[in-house]
């Protein structure tokens, strides 16, 4: 081959940075289990989302000011007169939502499939690093606009350190840097927000997919791959992340991608979760809000907060909600890693957490009255049971025969005869009238619903879900 | 490399001296920066007393100012209110504010130098939220045994008219009480820790 010019710049290049040595380490020949369903997208999602945060971020503060005069006017300064800064603050907002959504969902995944199990502790610690810093960069995020809601969620949250006994007063002043939230707050939150725990984010992203690329991807089976290789070393059931995952990772980008546009464009507030109505309210330090609540993604650990009676077990029980999913690789005792040769105890001890928290979760948004306290109490002990008794109830239970290679899910193609039939089940040929007979419709359409059938594949169901949980 | 004759020990040590002495520096730096984040000397100079007229008051009002940032409240409480906080002692966790923070005039049942002006910072000792001034007797939403105080809308805590907190809700103490003195009848000024106002 003639070597032109552009090659010779290429080899050049290559002499002197592994380029070609880190893309086959990590994409052409990084190999990842062939059997990822939908539950996979959610980590590459979560990079973008960061993506998304950190150049719409870089955007806003080129007009946003962080001052407690200027603050709440330059935000809406952005809003209303600077170019597309509208469209730019709601992806910011709208992300931030997004973040934690595909967070949460990214964390499921590996709570139903025991990816945090061995070998991969570190990946979920380094994961739950990313969690914390998540929520501190969210949480310092909030008070920037210097709304009502900014200022007083960050009165609560900074004061939860002054419950710790001794230091925790000082604490909070250094926190604040001041005896209330004022303008030294805002400034040295937005230092933080901007720069500090962006840093940190990125480094620990860093830091998660080499330790999962040391170890390897874990599947919805939670069978090691890497036990049975071929004659080259490449595990059999392993495909190469690129092209492989990177298309199909693709293709979820585009679903999300729909979802987070209809949000931005048609109900940026989402009736109140993703900004809140008082936070359109400009901050005044005499007066609280009738109600104050964090944003959504905090609601469930706010909850458990006001579950306890006493000021300094709340901040405890807290703090040691999101403390003990650090322990989760050391409190689940299973042999077992996936959900699906996990015994009946395990199964339905995580659907009971996820009743539980997506419950503390509603609850942390409405107003505290004696009956929703009651209510938080009992879920807040459900949450905190399904960790302090996993190692208990994962000795216990009867998991089932593992495979040796990873099973084949159940393509598109094989579900549509079982849907069909399921539709045909449910409904009657109508009585066909003659003008309709000579219709294009088929013959699939001129039904109606059919009582009985409905009946017997809502049975079917059922049973078929309750069996799932044996 | 080559290793041969080298004396192990000494390399050892000049290896841990290093270590200590950048550990001490390291240490040194870290003072002016994690000092840098106290209030700076500006914010400490802020917190000057403030005056409040209570002539023109009437009797169950209540009045909102700001003193070093925070809501300070004066409540010119009426006389059936006051008679109602006797009956209360039993339903209080820290009725007599054995716990709580409050200039020692102020450490008396009503809470205050004279009954009816009631003197308070407006922050729930539970997470700093400001709460609500509720004076009526038993609204609905706080049921038949409310007989006026103050609620904090964020975590369900409750206060009488003296700031005395109830027994079972989050916040651990009563509200806390700056300290203020008479200049004249109807003219506090809040604020003053005696001899000069102490940040």
């Amino acid at each position: 081959m003639k070597t032109t010019r552009l090659t010779t710049c290429a080899n050049w290049f290559l002499d002197r940075f592994p380029l070609t040595k880190l893309w086959n380490e990590h994409m052409a020949h990084y190999y990842a289990p062939k059997n990822f369903n939908f539950w996979y997208f959610f980590g590459s999602l979560a990079l973008m989302v960061l993506v998304n945060q950190i150049l719409t971020g870089i955007l806003l503060t080129m007009n946003y000011k962080p001052d407690a005069q200027l603050a709440f006017d330059s935000v809406e300064y952005i809003m209303r007169d600077v170019n597309w800064g509208w469209l730019v603050r709601y992806m910011h907002s709208t992300g931030a939502s997004a973040f934690f959504i595909v967070i949460y969902l990214h964390m499921f995944r590996g709570l139903i499939y025991g990816s945090y199990k061995h070998p991969r502790e570190l990946i979920w610690i380094f994961g739950m690093l990313l969690f914390l810093a998540l929520m501190a960069e969210a949480f310092m995020g909030y008070l920037l606009p210097w709304g009502q809601m900014s200022y007083w969620g960050a009165q609560v949250i900074i004061s939860l350190f002054s419950a710790i006994p001794i230091v925790g007063d000082d604490l909070s002043l250094w926190i604040r840097g001041d005896y209330v939230v004022s303008d030294a707050t805002l400034n040295r939150f937005f230092a933080f927000h901007v720069i500090a725990v962006p840093l940190a984010l990125v480094m620990l992203v860093f830091l998660h997919i080499v330790a999962l690329h040391e170890v390897g991807s874990n599947n919805p089976d939670g069978v090691e791959i890497k036990k049975y290789k071929d004659k080259e070393g490449i595990p059999l059931d392993g495909i190469p992340f690129h092209p492989y995952y990177t298309v199909k990772d693709l293709v979820g980008v585009g679903v999300f991608l729909i979802f987070f546009a209809t949000i931005i464009f048609y109900l940026p507030e989402v009736g109140g979760f993703f900004l809140e109505a008082d936070n359109f309210v400009p901050a005044d330090p005499m007066k609280t809000p009738e109600h104050i609540a964090p944003l959504w993604y905090f609601t469930p650990f706010y909850a458990i907060l006001r579950a306890v009676p006493d000021k300094f077990a709340g901040v405890i029980a807290m703090f040691g909600s999101i403390a003990v999913l650090f322990l989760l690789p050391w409190l689940d005792r299973s042999p077992v890693k996936s959900v699906r040769y996990r015994g009946s105890i395990f199964k339905k001890a995580l659907a009971l957490f996820v009743v539980s928290f997506v419950a503390l979760g509603y609850l942390g948004t409405q107003p505290a009255t004696p009956s929703a306290t009651q209510f938080a109490r009992f879920f807040s002990l459900i949450y905190f049971g399904f960790f302090l008794l996993m190692p208990i109830y994962t000795r216990w239970e009867k998991a089932k025969p593992v495979p040796s290679r990873l099973t084949k899910p159940l393509s598109a193609v094989e579900l549509i005869p079982a849907l069909r039939a399921a539709l045909n089940e449910m409904t009657v040929a109508a009585p066909i009238q003659g003008h309709q007979s000579h219709t294009f419709i088929g013959s699939e359409f001129r039904r109606k619903p059919n009582p009985e059938g409905i009946r017997n594949v809502l049975v079917r169901l059922a049973k078929k879900i309750k069996a799932s949980f044996d | 490399m080559n290793n041969e004759g080298v004396d192990e020990s000494k390399r050892q040590f000049l290896t841990s001296a290093l270590t200590v002495v950048g550990a001490v520096g390291t240490g040194y730096l870290a003072v002016p920066f994690l000092a840098q984040m106290q209030p700076s000397v500006k914010t400490m100079a802020a917190g000057a007393p403030v005056q409040v007229d209570i002539s023109k008051m009437e009797s169950g009002q209540l009045l909102r100012v700001a003193w070093r940032g925070k809501p300070v409240w004066v409540l010119n409480r009426t006389p059936a209110a006051l008679e109602t906080l006797k009956s209360l002692d039993s339903q209080l966790s820290d009725p007599l504010s054995n716990d709580s923070i409050q200039p020692a005039n102020s450490k008396n049942p009503v809470r205050s130098i004279k009954p009816e002006i009631f003197v308070t910072l407006g922050l729930c000792t539970h997470l700093g939220c400001s709460p609500t001034f509720r004076p009526e007797i038993a609204p609905n939403d706080l049921g038949p045994d409310w007989k006026g105080g103050f609620f904090c809308p964020c975590h369900g805590s409750r206060f009488d008219l003296a700031g005395r907190v109830y027994s079972g809700v989050p916040a651990p103490t009563n509200l806390e009480i700056p300290p203020y003195e008479y200049l004249t009848d109807t003219l506090i000024l809040i604020g003053d820790e005696g001899k000069g106002a102490k940040a």
